[in-house]
């Protein structure tokens, strides 16, 4: 099977059948999305397909066959992405289980909205669990890294 | 200064990269298998046998009884306080979900089928599935100061009440788990590395077991950890000691990795209480004393529950001043899966009475919450309920002050009654309220808890003058080795980046005590400065005129000097001792304080609650880092605010538990969060590095009482109801609220 990862074409020996986050974790070595719930709740391997963040410990190995797929490991490009540092400052990650799932949810809002307010991003983070942070410094994180993206002061 | 910056943490980067390591994340070793657990479906029974379907393929797969242990000689016990609890059940099961046999199989899918081939022969008992029924007692305390009976006796006013609370569940988001290898012949003879909090407890839980004499023989590392809570501070030394067992038995490495489901199930939460309060007051409000009278629900076995009933009866009494003080407590064993360690430990099950029995005596007196709380609060100078001079580090004062001009209280208070009314005007079905709560919390291990403890850190010089902290605190999340490299650096006069932190592995690093009693920074924290110091001014003393910091270092290094390392064992302060036997003394070198003041919006319909605005104010001596202390002090609120409104374990009547799930355990989503407003008080604590407390646990203590008293503002010009409170129990699921609703008068 053929899939495409964080811009990288791999060729992976899985049964189409086989969870996606199983087949990133495992074969791919991308340990990054983690497993939470394994039922869609907590939102710990959120991941972009195409664009749409999904659970990956729902879509099936086959499905994104085809797709574009970025995990938490496509964020950096060398350096850490304006989201990531803001978490790292902001205070937007404690434990950090969470936090690979948060971003990605993150950054799928930032690409559609370039400027969310706290409701958005509220709303935009709510399929994602967060038991340490109280979710006020993932918010100010997330609303600092709009602002650093479109170019304002960091 | 480093101490008092907010330093990006340090773990940060691997964390927002996925480049951290949690135990799941460790790559498979060669022959690894897939360790699975075979529980008890039964509350309590006599388990007669063990049966393994004769139709399945046993033949790669290990498997543990009670039975193996006898024959590998290893002693049948978790070690922990009591020396109760099995590490397979046998003769009788206590609980649902008691572990009974292990397997293990290198193809994981049938490792699960292989559970399911297990079948276990248990003939029923009578069970006792709560508190109410429980007649064994686990532990009991009894506080007795001055003459209560006399002076209930001449109050002017007696006002008593009965408030429970109710299990709650730690829901770290990484569920528990461990890799494990036994090495016959070799040191360590046994491995263990996981997601924990306390590497020393699961050490002394495997020498206990397996009969190791050397402490190099059993080696206990923490890979990065998604969360603890307390949840992961006693359990893992049961799961160290299952994979272990396999690993030991297959002679292979294995990964018992809990999925969501088992995690809910088997581990421990926060025990349910159930507490009596009567309070004397004079007519003017001034408290006189207190009577309190604490139930808690220990399940199956001991574990930490003498400890956490400890906790919860120092503070039974909350942050006020009394007289006279009477606080009797006791813990029942039920067939439940047995209560443990959650953030708070005791306290917010008896804060949460007393807290709202302040309320029940306020609305009896007509005072307002915050005036009677102000009148009452202890300051400087008072004594507690064990006879403990405050005499350090009394912010409480501070922080009502701090909370309620945050939130503007009264004009909010009043401006929310305007909003109501027209709401109601208007026909519609949203009534806002504010309340508050005042909290104070002990910092560190109780009474001669330290003296025992004898919690060490080692600081070694590197080359490069660099400094390595060396301590079994773990991170979990709060910031440890952030924190820690601060305090070092600060200590040292170094720079941050020339400080590190070395993993928590019983092989490399001391015995700190444990990573719980918010007792990091204040104790562990104390003896990292004074050790990072200790190195640092040995090499400043013998460098040459104009030799660096760095080239003086590496010469000692080079030279072999002892000096370069420092062992430094923790010695509490000089107090007056604590008396076991009587309860009175120093309970705790120092308290930490805090107000929570929450904004609501109730649905008069369908009576949900939604917390709009939390304002809070913590003093917490010194925050050494104010971002990531912020951050506890948020989390741990959202906790209470969860507990509170949120999170309920539903028990089936035979003693298993029916939303063992996130999609029915319900946990507060970012919707669901309020708006924080986070202030930091600092009174400092001398014996603190840089002046710091304890905060770990505090903001867990403060939330649910602070969001009852707003409800019920929120209900007052709807509702109205007899003595007392409206809202005694927890949880204030939407059912509970409309179920005291409908028993109160409306007010048409």
């Amino acid at each position: 099977m053929k899939l495409q990862v964080n811009g990288v074409m791999h060729e992976v020996e899985a049964s189409p059948t086989a969870r996606l986050l199983d087949v990133l974790r495992g074969p791919l070595g991308l340990t990054g999305t983690k497993e939470g719930c394994g039922e869609g709740e907590c939102g710990s391997c959120t991941i972009l397909l195409d664009g749409l963040p999904v659970n990956a410990c729902l879509v099936l190995a086959g499905q994104a066959e085809g797709a574009e797929i970025l995990t938490v490991e496509g964020l950096a490009a060398g350096q850490l992405a304006p989201l990531q540092q803001c978490f790292v400052d902001d205070g937007g990650a404690q434990c950090g289980i969470c936090t690979p799932g948060m971003l990605i949810a993150a950054e799928a809002l930032l690409r559609r909205n370039k400027a969310p307010d706290d409701a958005e991003i509220r709303e935009a983070i709510a399929g994602n669990i967060c038991r340490c942070t109280g979710y006020q410094r993932i918010v100010d994180a997330i609303k600092h890294a709009a602002v650093v993206r479109a170019g304002g002061a960091s | 200064m480093i101490i008092g910056r907010s330093v990006p943490r340090i773990d940060g980067h691997a964390k927002v990269t996925g480049k951290a390591v949690y135990v799941d994340d460790l790559p498979p070793r060669p022959g690894e298998l897939w360790g699975v657990t075979v529980r008890s479906p039964v509350a309590h029974g006599t388990l007669r046998g063990i049966e393994l379907d004769p139709a399945f393929d046993w033949s790669d797969v290990t498997v543990v009884t009670a039975e193996d242990l006898v024959a590998m000689g290893v002693e049948n016990l978790v070690a922990l306080i009591e020396e109760d609890q099995p590490i397979l059940a046998t003769g009788v099961v206590r609980h649902v979900y008691e572990p009974v046999a292990l397997v293990a199989c290198a193809d994981r899918d049938k490792a699960e089928r292989a559970r399911a081939a297990v079948k276990l022969l248990i003939d029923p008992l009578p069970a006792v599935l709560s508190l109410d029924e429980g007649t064994v007692v686990q532990k009991k305390y009894r506080i007795d100061r001055a003459d209560v009976d006399a002076a209930l006796a001449a109050s002017e006013v007696v006002i008593e009440g009965t408030y429970r609370v109710h299990h709650q569940e730690q829901l770290y988001i990484e569920p528990q788990g461990v890799v494990a290898s036994w090495h016959e012949g070799e040191t360590p003879v046994v491995h263990v590395a996981g997601s924990l909090q306390c590497p020393y407890y699961v050490h002394k839980a495997l020498k206990k077991a397996f009969h190791l004499v050397d402490d190099a023989a059993a080696r206990v590392e923490q890979t990065v950890t998604g969360g603890g809570f307390g949840g992961k501070e006693e359990y893992p030394s049961m799961i160290g000691l299952h994979a272990a067992l396999l690993a030991r038995k297959s002679g292979r490495p294995v990964r018992l990795i809990y999925g969501r489901k088992e995690d809910i199930e088997a581990t421990t939460k926060r025990h349910p209480a159930v507490c009596k309060v009567t309070l004397g007051c004079k007519r003017d409000g001034t408290f006189e004393a207190i009577k309190v009278d604490v139930v808690m629900d220990g399940g199956a076995y001991v574990t930490l529950t003498p400890v956490v009933l400890s906790r919860g009866t120092l503070h039974a009494c909350g942050a006020y001043r009394f007289a006279h003080h009477r606080v009797e407590s006791r813990a029942v064993a039920t067939n439940t899966p047995p209560n443990g360690a959650f953030r708070g430990f005791g306290a917010p099950q008896t804060i949460w009475a007393v807290e709202r029995h302040v309320d029940a005596v306020a609305r009896a007196l007509g005072r307002s919450p915050i005036d009677l709380r102000r009148q009452n609060l202890l300051q400087k100078g008072d004594l507690t309920s064990t006879g403990q001079v405050l005499d350090v580090s009394v912010g409480g004062q501070e922080c009502l002050d701090a909370a309620t001009k945050a939130a503007d209280f009264d004009r909010r208070a009043r401006d929310l009654e305007a909003w109501n009314a027209a709401e109601a005007a208007a026909g519609r079905r949203k009534r806002r309220g504010l309340g508050i709560s005042t909290f104070m919390h002990g910092a560190g291990f109780t009474g001669s808890g330290e003296h025992r403890l004898k919690g060490k850190v080692q600081v070694d010089l590197e080359r490069g003058g660099r400094l390595r902290v060396r301590s079994a605190s773990t991170d979990i999340g709060q910031g440890t080795e952030t924190i820690f490299q601060q305090i070092a650096a600060e200590a040292a006069d170094l720079a941050f980046e020339d400080v590190s932190f070395e993993n928590p592995d019983t092989s490399k690093v001391p015995d700190s005590g444990p990573t719980v009693a918010s007792r990091t920074v204040m104790v562990v924290g104390s003896i990292v400065q004074k050790a990072a110091a200790a190195v640092a001014s040995h090499v400043r003393a013998k460098a040459a005129p104009g030799e660096s910091f760095a080239t003086a270092g590496d010469r000692l290094l080079a030279a072999g000097d002892a000096e370069t390392k420092c062992l430094v064992q923790y010695v509490p302060p000089q107090s007056r001792a604590f008396d076991d036997a009587t309860y009175q003394g120093d309970a705790y070198p120092c308290y930490s304080w805090a107000c929570d003041v929450a904004e609501v919006e109730v649905d008069l319909d369908t009576f949900e609650t939604r917390v709009l605005r939390l304002f809070t104010a913590h003093d917490v001596g010194k925050a050494i880092n104010p971002v990531l202390c912020a951050g506890q002090v948020e989390g741990g609120t959202l906790q209470a605010i969860g507990w509170a409104i949120h999170e309920a374990i539903v028990w089936r009547k035979d003693g298993s538990i029916a939303n063992a799930r996130m999609t029915n355990y319900i946990v507060p989503t970012s919707v669901d969060a309020p708006e924080f407003h986070t202030t930091l008080v600092e009174v400092p604590y001398p014996n603190g590095p840089g002046g710091a407390k304890g905060v770990g646990e505090l903001p867990m203590d403060g939330g649910a009482p602070a969001v009852a008293n707003a409800i019920e503002h929120a209900l007052s010009a709807d509702l109205r109801w007899g003595a007392g409170v409206l809202l005694p129990d927890l949880p204030l699921l939407p059912e509970n609220v409309f179920e005291r609703a409908r028993r109160a008068e409306v007010v048409s």
